[in-house]
């Protein structure tokens, strides 16, 4: 059965998908950018993990909204992971690579071991990792929450901008001028943390990098300034995603990867085109 | 009237020390030139002068109206700008993000004086260009516009000439020479080249375990720290 592409809009979830879908990807495509240049994007990965750990232990005590125990958890670890990138014996990779493992570990024991989870065990859990069907039972109040929180997030992004290029171009200049840089460093973190915990839902926890590595690099191949680098990488995001929700409603694929799968062709895409422009 | 009194700075990482007893000043419209060798600490003194670092003991303490955001910085440029996508104005527009008129936007004030910086580094035609695509050379003059940006009384530039071919190398002692001389710009400068120290340095401080402040060139050049000519070398430092 073919239902043609107007009618999708006469339903509400497809409205909310698309809502969410469209402000998730751009939030993560402008700090996509950023996160890359000062070499954090490891960082992002490591999170989602510890977002799907957290999604699991907020299961097992059954709260009502996942998002009031994640979103904390995400950031802390944020934090704790930036902090111990400067000084401590874990250097920074391999801190991360601690963190993550733990949490993707500890999340399976919790859900496989918790008596109120239902009897699909591996389908629960395959559901956070790679996006679940849940996305199309958004309620209003879940497109609300992500409606706000991701107009924060794209708002601070506009309102630093240029302080986070200074920081992110030159971070001993920035400081030595007094561009207070480690606060700088602090709120990029938690704006990660966020924008995980907001994209587990659209892709799943384990696809998340890919919203934030791929618009940002396919931007790279194409321009050299800074400003058209963020610009493009939220346009193509933007226009993934929108691909991607409509490819899975039509071909009934999971929404997560057959969005991913559309950043990676444009990635290929904008690689070619990069080397053709080069020419 | 100095600018920057250092009183018996000690220096070090992790609770080693480097230096000990470094005390020096810096008067308004000097060149001083920090030399000395590997791991003497004269990057670590640049840092503690840039607020980057704290000293283990000592002070470091400002005068003449001099503040802590007053010091402009050429930093040794680092791996990741080399990929880094940014065009020339934006690197430099960024030396303004501390300015008064620049809040969230820059203000027409800071557009200004980027456009000025980036005519007086001769950069004029290259606002537009991605920054890593540029030579060295003109590469540094594009930090040093952004430098310009920040502060217009001091600058510490660290080893400004490394890794600059020979005329690259020329023209950039060309330019600070014209910042201290026209513009009255005071100079800090960590470098390995006694030329420059010789052509453009008004005093020099010369790191090691105890460091030597030398109020005059001529003085450093008479002394012990000063490397003599080797025995097979055309180098001849004349002072």
């Amino acid at each position: 059965m073919k239902i043609p592409l107007v009618e999708y809009f006469s339903y509400p979830f497809v409205w909310y998908l698309l809502i969410v879908g469209v402000l998730v990807s751009l939030c993560a495509a402008l700090f996509g950018v950023v996160l890359i240049l000062k070499r954090f994007s490891f960082i992002g990965d490591g999170l989602s993990h510890v977002a799907f750990g957290a999604t699991a232990i907020a299961t097992a005590l059954s709260f009502t909204d996942n998002l009031f125990l994640v979103l904390p958890i995400t950031v802390l670890c944020a934090v704790l992971l930036l902090k111990t990138g400067q000084h401590t014996r874990i250097k920074g990779d391999a801190a991360v690579a601690v963190v993550s493992v733990g949490a993707l570990a500890l999340g399976y024991l919790i859900l496989s071991l918790n008596p109120s989870s239902s009897a699909n065990v591996a389908g629960d859990v395959c559901d956070s990792l790679f996006g679940s069907f849940a996305i199309l039972v958004l309620t209003p109040f879940d497109v609300w929450v992500c409606v706000i929180l991701s107009l924060v997030v794209i708002g601070l992004f506009i309102l630093l901008y240029h302080k986070i290029f200074a920081v992110t171009f030159d971070e001993d200049f920035a400081r030595a001028i007094g561009v207070r840089a480690s606060l700088y460093n602090l709120f990029l973190a938690v704006i990660t943390a966020v924008i995980i915990v907001l994209a587990m839902n659209l892709v799943g926890s384990l696809l998340i990098s890919a919203l934030i590595v791929f618009p940002a690099l396919s931007a790279m191949f194409l321009f050299r300034s800074f400003k058209k680098v963020v610009l493009c990488s939220a346009i193509l995001s933007v226009i993934c995603a929108v691909i991607g929700i409509f490819g899975s409603l039509m071909l009934a694929t999971p929404i997560g990867p057959t969005i991913v799968v559309v950043d990676m062709l444009c990635f290929g895409l904008c690689f070619l085109t990069g080397k053709l422009l080069k020419k | 009237m100095s600018q920057i009194i250092c009183r018996d700075v000690s220096l070090g990482y992790d609770g080693q020390t480097v230096c000990e007893h470094v005390s020096f000043a810096v008067e308004t419209g000097d060149c001083l030139c920090i030399v000395g060798d590997n791991g003497s600490g004269k990057s670590t003194l640049m840092r503690a002068l840039l607020n980057l670092k704290s000293p283990q003991a000592g002070e470091i303490l400002f005068g003449d109206g001099t503040r802590q955001k007053d010091i402009g910085y050429l930093p040794q440029q680092n791996d990741s700008q080399k990929d880094f996508p940014a065009s020339v104005f934006e690197v430099v527009l960024s030396g303004c993000v501390m300015r008064e008129d620049f809040r969230i936007f820059p203000g027409k004030k800071s557009r200004r004086s980027a456009k000025d910086a980036l005519r007086e580094m001769g950069l004029s035609d290259l606002g537009r260009r991605p920054f890593r695509t540029l030579s060295g050379g003109q590469q540094q003059r594009v930090l040093l516009a952004r430098a310009l940006c920040a502060t217009q009384k001091i600058l510490v530039l660290d080893e400004p000439t490394a890794g600059l071919d020979p005329q690259a190398t020329e023209e950039m002692y060309e330019t600070i020479r014209r910042l201290h001389r026209e513009l009255g710009i005071t100079i800090i400068m960590v470098t390995h080249d006694l030329s420059a120290v010789v052509r453009l340095a008004t005093r020099v401080l010369h790191m090691s375990h105890l460091p030597t402040f030398y109020h005059n060139v001529e003085d450093y050049c008479a002394s012990a720290d000063f490397p003599r000519r080797k025995e097979g070398t055309n180098e001849d430092p004349a002072c």
